[in-house]
Parts: C-alpha cells; structure tokens; sequence
C-alpha cells in the first residue's frame, strides 16, 4: 500500500534531524541520543527494503545494529560518568585537552 | 485516501515532532523522553512492514533498557538542565546548511537511484506467524552465525570496558 519511497524519504528526515543534533547541540548525553537516532533511521531504511524484498536479511541486520548500538551506549554512558567526574560538566566546548 | 495511508502519515508526523522536540528540548529528560516516544512510532512503522519480532525488540531493547540506561546517567549526574552556553556564532548556520546538503545527498541516492516507486505489499498473515520467525532464527543461527558470535564478544569488551572505565576513575579519585 505504501510506496518503499515514502519510508525512504522519512528515513532520510531523521537520518539528517540526527545528524544535525550532533552538529547544534553541545551536551554529550543529548549528542549521544542524536546519534541512536540515527541508527534508528538505518534501521527503519533496513526494514523497508526488507520487506521490498521480502528477504529477512534486513531484519537481521536490525538486531546487529541494535547490538552495536547498545554496546555504544554501555561505554559511552561510562566515558561521560567518567569525563564528569573530573570536569563536573558535560559540555563538550569542556573537552578541549587531552589529559583530563 | 486509504486508512493506511494516512496512518503512515500520522505516524511520519509524529516521528519527525519527536526528533525535533529532541533537538530542541533544553532539558536532557524531556528530550530523552521525546526519543522514547520517536522509538516507539518506530515500532509501530515496523509493525507496518511485518515484521513484528523487530519491533517487539525495538521497544524492549531501545525504547526499554537503552533509554532508561540514558534516564539513570541522566538523573545520576543531576545534568537534566542544560546551560544555554555561547555557541559560536558561525555554528548553527552551517550546521543547517550541512545537514540540507546532506538531506539532498540522501534522497537523489536513495529516491533517485533505487528507483522502486511501487507500492510494498501489505503483510499478510505468515509474516507475523510463528513459522515466519522460525525461519528467520534459523538464518540468524545457520547464514549469519559468525556475526552473531562476534556480537557476543563485542557486548562482553563493552562490559569490560564500562566497568573498567568507571572502576578506574574511583582509585584514582580516592
């Protein structure tokens, strides 16, 4: 019913909303969630074509990226505990050298 | 204009207000809260394109435990009220201009180029059975087995390494 265009298209939107949180924003946790949106519009795009082609491939890409992403987020969310710890700010203007 | 249609438009919509809403919230819990929500709409489009199991995970992986790991460093830090610091003052006119450069890049490769301008088939009855997942688990664990194993050792050195991270930042401090 849905043309594959329309999810491609919308993919798209949020691929590119993600990446511009990353470019505006300048608090690591909300940089963090811009990029998780933008594996998660990876993943709808993954999807879509699955069921184009009706091949489950797509689908198990999914759980890949879902699994690298949760990795991610597990020693992402370490580093910035640890990066507040010593600098008590998260702002990454903060993060301008090398030895904390 | 059929129900489905304007389904995936309602859904689109709110999609594209939570992804904002996040840009623009200046409140860390509110934005993580407005990602939860785009996660969940996320979750209802893949249900769309029948593939249930996928968005079962989407809300129990992503929407549930990512996000709530999120929600905990977020209130463990205090850092829910973010400062509206001077950005510099070039930034953001061309973090806009990338970001439509990009968009434009996206869609001619993936409009432009992919070419498929009919309409996916609706998902019938056999993709949310039992025998459409049975399929699929025996592919993850026949064609894409070396993958998965990889993706155990993966999730143990992210274990590793978050321990090690925050373990040794306390001998340090003490």
């Amino acid at each position: 019913m849905i043309p594959l265009t329309y999810y491609l298209v919308l993919s798209a939107i949020l691929f590119t909303m993600g990446a511009l949180g990353v470019l505006i924003r300048r608090n690591a946790l909300v940089i963090f969630m811009s990029v998780e949106l933008m594996l998660n519009a990876a993943n709808l795009a993954f999807v879509a074509f699955a069921r184009q082609y009706n091949a489950f491939s797509g689908q198990l890409f999914v759980f890949f990226v879902m699994t690298v992403a949760a990795a991610e987020v597990a020693v992402g969310l370490a580093l910035i505990v640890a990066i507040f710890r010593v600098k008590h700010n998260i702002d990454v203007d903060q993060m301008s050298s090398l030895k904390g | 204009m059929d129900f489905t249609l304007l389904l995936f438009f309602l859904l689109a919509a709110t999609a594209v207000a939570t992804a904002l809403g996040l840009l623009l919230s200046r409140n860390a819990v509110y934005a993580a809260l407005f990602l939860v929500l785009n996660f969940a709409t996320v979750a209802v489009f893949y249900l769309l394109l029948g593939a249930p199991f996928v968005a079962m995970t989407q809300v129990t992986v992503y929407a549930g435990a990512i996000m709530v790991l999120f929600l905990f460093v977020i209130m463990l830090l205090g850092a829910e009220k973010l400062p509206k610091g001077e950005a510099l003052p070039w930034q953001r006119p061309l973090a806009i201009g990338a970001a439509v450069i990009l968009f434009a890049e996206a869609v001619y490769l993936l409009v432009q180029r992919v070419r498929l301008t009919a309409a996916l088939p609706d998902p019938g009855t056999w993709e949310n059975s039992m025998e459409s997942l049975r399929q699929m688990a025996g592919m993850l664990f026949t064609d894409y087995l070396l993958p998965f194993e990889v993706t155990s050792l993966l999730l143990l050195v992210a274990m590793i390494g978050a321990i090690v991270l925050t373990k040794g930042e306390r001998a340090v401090r003490s």
